[in-house]
Order: structure tokens, then sequence, then C-alpha cells
């Protein structure tokens, strides 16, 4: 009840209610000030063993100030800026998806309750409202995509739908691409443009570091009624628009989606699944790091006494062997099969199921790959040497 | 059809309690519990749809549910021991406790096939997700054509629900033929596979609607023959296998095309996955 009512006071739509504002990179604190008073646990990107990645924030020190990342197939580094831009950077190995969907969570436990009886006690979560700090334009797309995985087909999965009305997000537009994103091709960045409470440009120059702030829903503006904020003006919109035009157009990646769900499920015998799988060592990172893979598993745990049972939800991957496994064997046992699997569902059956691509354009799988394997390389090999779809009529023959 | 009820709906994920009231030893590897929920909650389904059985602390498994739908005091499944989770249910005991989520999953097609022929071909453990089809047949005779049931089992010892086949094949309305793999010395029926009893069987290819249900391998060839009888894709139903672990569509495991099969499955109009069905390891 209280969830779906907090839904309501949070409307999506931006057109005619949406505000602006400039605030100068010091006001940073004061909006992580702010939240932390309004009793969200604010998330943010934050260094931590060589990699930029999510988790607490308490001080704007803690963000990664004057780093960004360098990004190709099977390479991940960080390296200083020229500047002290706080989102100088693309995307790290997190995904938002392990605050909503977590890793690990425990289903429900049961208890024994005499010879061959237990009764079983259902996990009750009551979820932390949280502020993600520093969302891009493709990882909204990733959670609206998995929005609709868990919250609206004919079951909910009332964890996830709970840990997401409790969630307040701060959108940041790209102002760096990684030579691995291809979100531009992918229609979803890097200019966010819906599902955010608040979206930041970040300006920063010989003059001035600063951010555009823009206003998403009711609460995003309530926020921004805290900063210190002047008018923006429509050179400083112009300006900010500019900054991710040119992010756009420096990406140097792109994936080819005209027909793609045809191109790739109309071509299972193509012989380049073969050739990909010599080089996929079926490691589950791609879909680790993916920010829109849902797949989980479960495991049955018992204590030593064998008193008490728990389940445990783990997410998981069709890169395993184990996924498929019914009795007698697993039904994808080669890694073809297994490749193929993850790259039809991502780009095809994703659609059929769920009425968009699985991708968003992160290319977190190219970069976290071991060895670099690049999904838009493989679509490309596929569409170069694809047999011509069959002619529908040859009237010659007749 | 989708089917619900209000405890899965609320928290589909979180199972509820049945003791085992019966348990019967079917064949060498079968058996079927006959299980009541906890606080006398009633039980309905469709005929096709399955249930999540959990064994405290070892493990959950979907297994279909093969009793009548007409009872809703009791559950039914009829399992085979194939695993870990399989083998200690068979080591449950009248009195002892199960965990149960469901029911889950489409339904056989039985107000479809009103007015035709209907064939209901089951291979080894396949017959029990069918058995409350060949139920609700039984019950309501009068509103089908000619029922005929082609069964197919490993050897005589493994024929499943010896004495209701034996029932249904004494009633003048109903055909039952089965076949056996390996024969005995004490056997006098059909050897060979199930798919042999296809193209004589009474039942008129443009009139009739065909249930499938066994392995996969066995599902392929006798869609092959009552293709070859002329019976279309969309009047052949199968009933599909897959690695299922949340049973709602969720966790992904069961993926096959545009199908989750244990949400938009098990029971498949066969066009909706002939695309697929032959492709190796999809």
């Amino acid at each position: 009840m209280e969830a779906s009512a907090q839904q309501e006071e949070k409307p999506v739509a931006v057109e005619g209610g949406l505000r602006t504002g400039m605030i100068n990179a010091t006001e940073m604190q004061r909006l992580i000030d702010v939240l932390r008073k309004e009793g969200y646990q604010v998330l943010g990107p934050l260094l931590r063993d060589g990699a930029i990645v999510y988790d607490e924030v308490e001080a704007a020190g803690d963000l990664p100030a004057g780093w960004m990342d360098e990004q190709e197939g099977g390479v991940y580094h960080l390296k200083r800026r020229d500047d002290d831009a706080l989102f100088g950077f693309a995307v790290g190995p997190h995904s938002w998806k392990r605050y909503l969907f977590p890793p690990m969570r425990r289903l429900w436990q049961a208890e024994r309750k005499g010879k061959g009886k237990f009764r079983v006690i259902p996990e009750e979560e009551t979820p932390q409202r949280r502020a993600f700090l520093g969302v891009r334009a493709c990882e909204l797309a990733a959670i609206a995509i998995q929005d609709r995985i868990f919250m609206q087909g004919p079951y909910v999965d009332p964890v996830y739908a709970a840990r997401r009305q409790n969630t307040v997000i701060v959108a940041v537009n790209c102002g760096h691409a990684a030579a691995t994103c291809f979100c531009a091709s992918m229609d979803t960045g890097p200019q966010v443009r819906q599902g955010f409470d608040l979206a930041l440009t970040e300006i920063v120059d010989a003059e001035r570091h600063v951010f555009l702030v823009e206003t998403g829903t009711e609460t995003g503006a309530a926020l921004l009624a805290k900063l210190e904020a002047r008018p923006a003006t429509n050179d400083d919109l112009a300006e900010a628009r500019r900054i991710v035009e040119r992010t756009a157009e420096s990406m140097q990646r792109s994936l080819d989606t005209t027909d793609v769900h045809d191109l790739l499920l109309g071509n299972l015998d193509h012989p380049r699944w073969d050739e990909v799988a010599d080089r996929c060592l079926a490691c589950t990172n791609c879909t680790m790091v993916c920010p829109t893979c849902f797949c989980s598993t479960v495991e049955d745990l018992t204590d030593l006494s064998g008193k008490t049972a728990e389940r445990v939800q783990l997410w998981d991957s069709c890169f395993s062997m184990q996924y498929s496994y019914i009795h007698g064997g697993s039904v994808r046992m080669s890694g073809m099969a297994r490749y193929r699997q993850w790259l039809t569902h991502k780009l095809a059956s994703w659609i059929d199921q769920f009425g968009t691509s699985g991708c968003v354009g992160c290319g977190r799988c190219i970069t976290w790959c071991p060895v670099g394997i690049d999904l838009t390389e493989e679509v490309r090999a596929i569409r170069a040497t694809a047999p011509p779809a069959p002619a529908l009529e040859d009237e010659s023959e007749y | 059809m989708f089917m619900t009820n209000g405890q899965v709906a609320a928290r589909p994920m979180t199972p509820v309690v049945g003791r085992i009231r019966r348990r019967r030893r079917e064949t060498q590897d079968t058996f079927t519990l006959e299980i009541e929920l906890e606080k006398k909650r009633r039980f309905s389904f469709a005929p096709g749809q399955f249930n999540m059985l959990y064994v405290f602390g070892v493990g959950e498994v979907p297994i279909s549910i093969s009793g009548d739908p007409a009872e809703s005091d009791v559950v039914r499944h009829t399992t085979r021991e194939v695993g870990v989770v399989t083998g200690a249910m068979r080591g449950l005991k009248e009195g002892d406790y199960l965990g149960i989520r469901g029911p889950f999953g489409s339904a056989w097609p039985v107000e479809e096939a009103e007015g035709r022929d209907v064939v209901v071909i089951a291979g080894g453990i396949g017959l029990a997700p069918l058995r409350p089809v060949l139920y609700h047949l039984m019950d309501h005779r009068e509103r089908y054509n000619r029922v005929t049931i082609l069964y197919g089992a490993r050897t005589p010892e493994d024929i499943l629900y010896k004495q209701e086949l034996g029932r249904w094949s004494a009633r003048l309305d109903v055909e039952v033929f089965a076949t056996v793999d390996r024969a005995t010395r004490t056997w006098h029926g059909n050897v060979g596979v199930i798919t042999t009893l296809i193209p004589r069987a009474p039942f008129d290819p443009k009139n009739a609607l065909a249930m499938v249900c066994g392995p996969e391998i066995m599902m392929h060839f006798c869609v092959r023959e009552l293709h070859r009888r002329g019976v279309t894709s969309d009047r052949i139903f199968v009933s599909m296998e897959r690695n299922m672990q949340c049973a709602i569509g969720l966790c992904g495991h069961c993926q096959y095309g545009p199908h989750f099969v244990c949400k938009d499955g098990p029971v498949f109009r066969f066009d909706q996955i002939e695309e697929f069905f032959s492709v190796r390891e999809f």
C-alpha cells in the first residue's frame, strides 16, 4: 500500500514541470547531506581496487575526482584527468543492479518441528531508502528494462519492487565515452531522457566547475530547492547539451540493430558461433557485469544439526553448464550453444519477451571479457557473412 | 491458460507446507505422493500444470500434477527418482511433510479438444502430466469424439498406472494401445517405439487434437508421425521440460526462444515452438 502511494507521488513525466538550476561543484556535499538527512543511504562511484565501483558515499570527497577510465576489449585501467571532474569516467564493473537485484539474498527459512515436520518462515524485508548518485543514461535504460522484467509481468518480484520504489535517482550525463561505449547506437544515451529524479551535467573548464541540474520528478525538484542554485541560462543549457553531443560523437563503437532479431535467430547455424566459442572461456564475466542480465539460481542450505534450512538466491549465468541442466544432462553442453544462447537472448528473444533489446550499449561485457570478445564485432561478423534471406517469390521457376 | 492462487501471487517464491497422506510405489523407480495442504487449504489446478516440491534442507524440483482436477482436498504427484531431490523425496514416509508452491504454467487444451478426436500420446513418466487430462476426458466423455491413448514404456514393468490403463481400455468408448521397447516373456502386446502406434491409431487427422508428453526425442518423432498423418502443428500440443527454479519466469533458466517454459509452457501448441524444436542445444 505504502509502496504504491509513493509511486504515485513520483511521476516520471518531465514535460512542463522540468526545472533547472546551476550549482557549483562544491554543492555536491550539500546534495549528499540533504539526501542522508532525509534517510537515504547514498550510493555512488568511488575508487576501490583500481576500479571505479558503486558503494556508499558519505562525502563528496569519496567521489573519484580527477580520475577517468580507459577501456578496451579485456582492458580496464584508471588514469588521472587534467581536471577535477567528479564524473569524468564512463562505467566500471559494477552496475546499479546489485542494489535492486542483489547478487545474493535469502528467500526464506525453514525450521524443523518434530519428526518429518517443518514450518516455513517468510523473509521480511524493510527496504532501506537509497539514493543512486551518478546513474548514466545507459544505466537508466538498464533499470527500466529490469523494471519490466521484475515488476511488469504476470508475477512481480516483491523485493525488487520494494527496493525500486524506495530509490531516488540522481543521473549524470556523460562527458566522456569509453572506447567500449556504444549507447548512441542502442538509442539509450549518452543524454539521459527519463527515469531520473535529478539529472546532472558536469561542466568543468579553466574558469568553472559547475553542474547543470535538471529535475525529472517532484522529489527531484524538492531536492534542487534545498541546494544553493542559480537559474540556468540558455547558454548554460546549450553548453551542457554540447558536452553530451560531443560525447556521442566521440563514441567509437556501434551496433547496427537493423533487423538484428531476425538476423540472429535466422542464423542459428552460422559458423561464427563456433568461431567465437573457440575464444569464449565461459567464465560468466559478461553476464555478471551486464546491467540487464537477470538470471538467478537458488541454493538450499541447512545447519549442521539439520534443524534449520534456508534458501538463498544468487546471480546465475547462462554460460555455466549447470544452468541448463535437467536430469540426464545439460541442454547446452557446448560453449557454442551457450554463447549463442546469451547473444540471441540479449539482442533478439529479449525483444519478444519484454518489448525491448536486452542491450543498452554500456560496453561492460566487452571490457570485462578476459579475452576481449566484443558483441558488436560478433553481430557485424554474422551480418557480413549471413546467407541472404531467401527470395519470397521467384517467378522464373514457374 | 494462466492460473494462479492467492498464495502464489503474494509470495511467489515461498512454499506452503503439505503432509504426505499416502505414498504409493508405481514402478521400480516411480512413486506417487498424495499430499494434503496444511490448514486444510484447497488446491485447484488445470491439467498440465506443475508444482514446485521442496524436501526439507535438500532442494526443490518442478513436478507435474498427476491427480484428478475435480478433487481439491489432495494434491497428487507421480515422480521418477532421477536426482538428489527426487531421491530424498522417495525416502519420505506417510506423515512426513513437503514444501509446495504452485500451481504454475500452462494447461492442456481440454476445452479446445471438445468435439474432436483426442489422441493422448505418452512416453514413460510422460503419462503423469497427462493423467489429469485422462480423468477429465473420462468424466466428460460425451464432450469428445473418439479418445485414443497411445503409451510407450521401456519394459512391461515400467508401465505406469497399470490398473487405470486397464480400466480405461476396458471401456468401449476409449482405445488404449501400449507398446514396450523391450518385452518380457509374459508380455503379449506391441513391441517397438511408440511412433509405430501412430499410423494405425483410430483418429481422423482432419478433426483430431493430439497431446504429447515424453522425452524430447520421443516427442520429436511423434510429431513427425502426426504430421505424416496430416495432423497440423496447431492441433498438436507438447509439454516441454527445461531447468526450472523460480517457476514464475524470473530466474531465466527455462528460457526457450521467446518463451519461458515455466510461465508460457510447459504445454505449448506445437506451432509456437516449431521453429526451435529441432535446433540442437537451443
